[in-house]
């Protein structure tokens, strides 16, 4: 085993660590330990990255002495690897993003608190996209939410209480849920272990018993994730816990904690219950159905929002929905989409939420658009990153959300008829909705103001902040413009996926 | 007809009245009482937190605008079926579920397979411990279990983002929780001190025990961790922050959570590292049995032992007075 198959592990162990570490240092140091962090599981990733990438094979790592059903073990594909490195750089760019508001809404004893907790849920995320264990998910999807719910109630006001409560009760019956479906597993197959599960699974299924289990254990599991993450029906808590605590947690909140355990979903459809069996295609019909109307409401829900933090917050409502809308296609390209959007989506979403925050600011942190008008201005470079989400997020070329629409609409011809028909016209009813409430912010801050209203009211971005920015803008044209080898590096990832 | 009295307050009548009511207490005025409320309703800083504590049903409605939107009224009555629809529903389902699981015991069913059989067969060779759960969560899925304790940890600070009170950034709420301790909490309480003196040494031996003991017989980390845990809130109880403080200060709590996981992540790093690459691991386990066996089984227990015991003390202490 060469050096560069431990580097998944390391991520993990480094996250942990570094986290453990930060409970005894003071602010300033938790801060940078953070960062490094971040930045080492960032190259770390891309190493294993490109390693598995040369190998063509996915590995499996194990984690102490005993080989698979025994003991715990990570499995590294391209497709975790890619997630991995994506994960972290948008961390990172959310953190530097939110770092000025950090010094300012969080308080001083709890700073080092706010890096402990962002340090675990890398951990979690990293384990979530590694892990081939069941059990090793369940602890880290604890650790996930447990971090989730520090985070929205880091600024210790107002309503982040109820929306963290919220949160807390509504992520908990899905965790519940999720269990109450592993539990049932383990007592039909003995596997906590992805692959033999599935092993036993197909063994079972050939013999024709335990029929009425599997389909409950499957709906347990899919619909515990789909309440985590937000698909329409369980997405009441968005709005809540994006649209009150502070920039950087709403960026990460939206853009990855949602997002880890989607993939987690997609894994678990490949690895244990077989995205081609016959259980897997009714609960996709119904992943479809949600996706589909969540695409809608959640557009139609952030028309009618007039604070434009709640907005975004329910923006993400719908493009939950697409992802779900991808995965419900039922096939391996609308996966493939899926996964390009969850990549996409986490970057266009912290870049609205950060430049969201600058808008804010420049404009005596008023959130509606009348007091808005005119913050591009104001504020330069937060009008532009805030333009270039918006265009993205519409699906305008050159940005990464045109990809993700372009895979989502020509991965529906792969499935049948009434799916694809289905999906086109909700794409464009949804595309529209998008462009009414997006286009309508971005006509507000442009819109033509005397000299004394271009003058900044509240505080200008800090340098730091500027550059997160600037690098998001980058990051969202990079992927855009450079997304075949993504798509192509994703579908190679699903092929040794399963 | 007749007037009303104009000393009818304490006359007999009055008296009668209410005792007729069963508000007529016999005492009063007579002995001198001072009832627990009376004591601290005269300190400014205590009634604060009592108006703020009766504002919270008046937020409700605030909230939610019950009176302006009708559409929640309508909304709480479907919510209350739906509620008790849905939950029956799912009663429904598990039961159903469970009646179709396979059965217990049954040797031919897809359950009892190799995973079982390995850790009850081989699992005191492998690990040294003669408790194979213990071998189980800390030796073949140790991962796991790190993670369990990262959780404890996750939580812990969570609380402390929720409960601590700062006493350099808000004096103020810093006095009223000082306030509210003395006023809720019992002090030198005579009979909860000797029997503390008495239970105190004898929960957290067995405590140890339990945690030293965890890879020889049932208990382990968690279980021995949460008793030493207890001993140290029923000592805080008894005897007040002052006398506690000496040893088990915010300083020593994370001094020794920290160190606990550390080693933990340390310990376990080094064993997946070696294990994962096929290198030779310098831990033995040891003659199964014995109290220093069964590899690092022993450190982390005592690990997750420290980590659980500091974690249930500290979210006391927090949830009491806001400070460890």
């Amino acid at each position: 085993m060469t050096l560069v198959q431990n580097f998944p592990f390391f991520c993990i162990i480094l996250s942990m660590f570094s986290a453990i570490l930060s409970f005894v240092m003071p602010q300033k140091v938790a801060k940078y330990i953070h960062i490094a962090m971040v930045s080492a599981v960032f190259v770390l990733s891309l190493g294993t990255l490109s390693y598995v990438a040369g190998t063509g094979e996915s590995y499996t790592f194990m984690m102490g002495h005993f080989p698979a059903p025994w003991g715990n073990e990570i499995r590294v594909g391209v497709l975790e690897a890619l997630m991995a490195a994506s994960f972290s750089i948008i961390m990172l760019l959310s953190v530097f993003g939110g770092m000025a508001h950090v010094e300012r809404e969080v308080p001083n004893s709890r700073k080092s608190l706010l890096y402990i907790l962002l340090d675990l849920l890398m951990a979690s995320l990293l384990a979530l996209i590694y892990t081939n264990d069941l059990f090793t998910a369940y602890v880290f999807i604890e650790i996930n939410t447990i971090a989730a719910c520090g985070l929205i109630i880091v600024k210790k006001q107002g309503r982040t209480y109820v929306s963290a409560i919220r949160y807390m009760i509504m992520s908990l019956v899905g965790s519940g849920l999720f269990l109450i479906g592993l539990s049932l597993l383990y007592g039909t197959t003995d596997h906590l272990l992805m692959s033999p599960a599935k092993e036993a699974l197909d063994e079972i299924f050939a013999a024709g018993v335990y029929h009425i289990p599997f389909v409950v254990i499957a709906a347990l599991i899919v619909i515990g994730l789909g309440i985590k993450s937000g698909m329409y029906l369980f997405h009441t808590w968005i709005p809540d816990a994006y649209g009150y605590t502070t920039p950087t947690c709403s960026a990460i909140l939206s853009s990855l904690v949602s997002k880890g355990y989607i993939f987690l979903m997609i894994k678990i459809f490949f690895r244990v219950i077989g995205f081609d069996s016959i259980i897997s295609r009714y609960l996709v019909n119904i992943l479809f159905v949600l996706g589909l109307i969540g695409m809608i409401m959640g557009s139609i829900a952030a028309i009618k929002e007039k604070d434009i933090r709640r907005m975004t917050a329910f923006s993400s409502v719908a493009q939950i929905g697409y992802i779900y809308m991808g995965i419900g296609l039922g096939t391996t390209a609308g996966v493939v989409a899926a996964l390009f959007h969850v990549v996409a989506h986490g970057i266009m979403k912290s870049q609205l939420f950060i430049s969201i925050s600058g808008l804010i600011d420049v404009s005596d942190g008023k959130q509606d658009p009348h007091s808005l008008r005119g913050a591009g201005y104001r504020s330069k470079i937060a009008g532009v990153a805030y333009t270039t989400a918006s265009m993205s997020m519409i699906g305008i070329p050159l940005f990464c959300g045109f990809v993700s629409k372009y895979l989502f609409a020509s991965s529906a011809m792969t499935a049948s008829s009434g799916k694809l028909i289905a999906a086109w016209i909700v794409l464009g009813i949804s595309t529209i909705l998008n462009t009414i409430y997006f286009m309508r912010m971005v006509i507000a801050i442009y819109m033509p103001v005397d000299a004394e209203m271009r003058k900044a009211h509240g505080i200008v971005p800090s340098r730091t902040e500027a550059v997160a920015m600037a690098g998001m803008i980058l990051f969202n044209i990079a992927v855009g413009v450079m997304s075949p080898p993504i798509i192509q590096a994703l579908e190679s990832g699903i092929a040794m996926f399963g | 007809m007749s007037r009303p009295n104009p000393n009818y307050e304490n006359s007999f009548w009055d008296h009668f009245s209410k005792w007729l009511k069963g508000e007529y207490d016999p005492f009063k005025g007579r002995l001198e009482t001072k009832t627990a409320d009376e004591a601290v309703s005269g300190d400014e800083k205590v009634r604060d937190v009592d108006l703020r504590l009766a504002d919270i049903g008046k937020y409700h409605v605030d909230m939610y605008e019950e009176g302006i939107n009708r559409y929640v009224g309508r909304y709480r009555k479907l919510y209350r079926f739906l509620s008790v629809f849905i939950v029956l529903f799912f009663i429904g389902l598990l039961l159903w579920t469970v009646s179709a699981l396979p059965g217990y015991g049954n040797p031919h069913e897809p359950e009892n397979n190799i995973v079982a059989e390995r850790y009850i067969e081989k699992g005191l060779k492998e690990t040294g411990a003669v408790n194979i759960v213990t071998g189980m969560i800390l030796d073949y899925r140790a991962f796991d279990t790190f993670g369990e304790s990262c959780v404890l940890f996750a939580a812990s600070c969570c609380v402390l983002f929720l409960l601590r009170v700062d006493k350099d950034d808000d004096p103020h709420s810093a006095a009223v929780e000082e306030m509210n301790d003395r006023h809720y909490e019992p002090r030198n309480d005579a009979i909860l001190q000797k029997a503390a003196n008495f239970l105190v040494p004898l929960i957290i031996i067995f405590g140890i025990y339990v945690v030293l003991n965890g890879h020889l017989s049932p208990g382990g980390g968690f279980s021995g961790g949460a008793i030493i845990g207890s001993g140290l809130i029923l000592y805080l109880t008894a005897y007040g922050f002052e006398k506690t403080q000496r040893f088990m200060n915010e300083k020593v709590v994370k001094a020794l959570t920290v160190c606990a996981l550390l080693f933990y992540c340390f310990a376990k790093s080094y064993s997946f590292y070696t294990g994962a690459n096929h290198l030779e691991s310098f831990i033995s386990t040891g003659t199964p049995g014995d109290i220093l066996s069964a590899g690092l089984i022993v450190y982390l227990n005592i690990c997750v032992g420290i980590v659980v015991a500091c974690t249930m003390y500290s979210f006391y202490t927090l949830f009491r007075k806001g400070g460890i």
